[in-house]
């Protein structure tokens, strides 16, 4: 594995690493850096990298540094190829590995933007949890009511049932005594009743029964006379 | 600053000796500053968002003109060169 970015060089820190660099160095042709040329710029201008480049090429040839044998004719197709490939496709690979690093970003960053709102929603319940806290005392004086109002209903409920039960036994006994007093009468009025029609002999029965006789015919006497 | 404490490029022609004499040349300051001027470059250049082409084809031509060194020698022999 070819090392990275040295880590842990500074003290441990927890923050996120930072970011890699949106482009890489410049590079001119792809071979040369442009620092050369900036290098060079201030003493030879704009061309001067160019006319060292091809100085030293005219100076390698000249000279049989460099050789000229088969492999330069391979080179040289190779590099065309080479070229030639980068100049078309280059785009298309890129924006294809472009896309492939956008895949992997989202995706990740779907899970830590989930776990965002988890832990949003999480500190909206415990806010409101909170608030319901408040209420508490609201509550409690409810229950209180309510159980004040048990307690006075069973108390009351209580209070009926006893005075029930003391009516019916007061009733009981005055309907007692009502029924005592009925039959003392009721037998008192007979007795009298017996004893009277006991003492009325039948001589007695005779003689008021014509008494009775006399006194309607008199009666019916003055009221023929009075007619 | 100090002359010990600069890099390469930041070095004036004239101070190039006495600046190699400061560095650290025993074996593992060497594997030590190898380490680092890969790391740098991989950093400068593959390690980022958007590269491209430059990031390899670099190492790709120093290793071209690396293996033409080691074998200018036997390229330049007549003998080779009459072979083809």
């Amino acid at each position: 594995v070819l090392h990275s970015r040295p880590l842990h060089t500074t003290q441990q820190c927890l923050a996120p690493l930072p970011p890699l660099p949106e482009k890489g160095g410049q590079v001119r042709h792809g071979l040369i850096p442009e620092e050369f040329f900036q290098f060079l710029y201030p003493k030879t201008g704009v061309t001067g990298p160019y006319m060292l480049g091809t100085g030293l090429l005219l100076y390698l040839l000249s000279k049989e540094i460099y050789v000229v044998n088969h492999e330069t004719v391979a080179a040289v197709c190779i590099l065309s190829v080479i070229i030639y490939g980068i100049k078309k496709y280059g785009a298309d690979v890129a924006a294809f590995a472009d896309r492939l690093n956008e895949e992997k970003i989202a995706k990740v960053s779907t899970v830590k933007n989930e776990a965002i709102k988890d832990l949003e929603t999480a500190i909206e319940q415990e806010k409101k949890e909170q608030w319901r806290v408040e209420g508490r005392s609201y509550l409690f004086d409810a229950k209180r009511n309510n159980i004040a109002m048990l307690l006075e209903a069973n108390y009351r409920e209580r209070l009926l049932m006893v005075y029930n039960e003391v009516k019916k036994r007061l009733d009981y006994q005055v309907a007692m005594q009502n029924l005592k007093r009925q039959k003392e009468q009721d037998h008192m009025i007979q007795w009298v009743e017996k004893n009277v029609v006991q003492s009325i002999t039948p001589q007695q029965q005779k003689e008021s029964i014509a008494k009775c006789i006399l006194d309607l015919k008199a009666l019916s006497k003055s009221a023929q006379a009075a007619v | 600053g100090p002359l010990s404490e600069r890099r390469l490029m930041d070095v004036r022609l004239g101070e190039l000796p006495a600046w190699l004499a400061t560095r650290d040349i025993s074996l593992q300051g060497l594997l030590e500053g190898v380490q680092k001027a890969w790391s740098s470059y991989h950093d400068k250049y593959i390690n980022v968002r958007r590269g491209g082409p430059a990031g390899i084809s670099m190492l790709l031509a120093g290793y071209c003109l690396l293996s033409y060194g080691w074998n200018y020698q036997h390229i330049s022999k007549i003998s080779f060169l009459l072979s083809l």
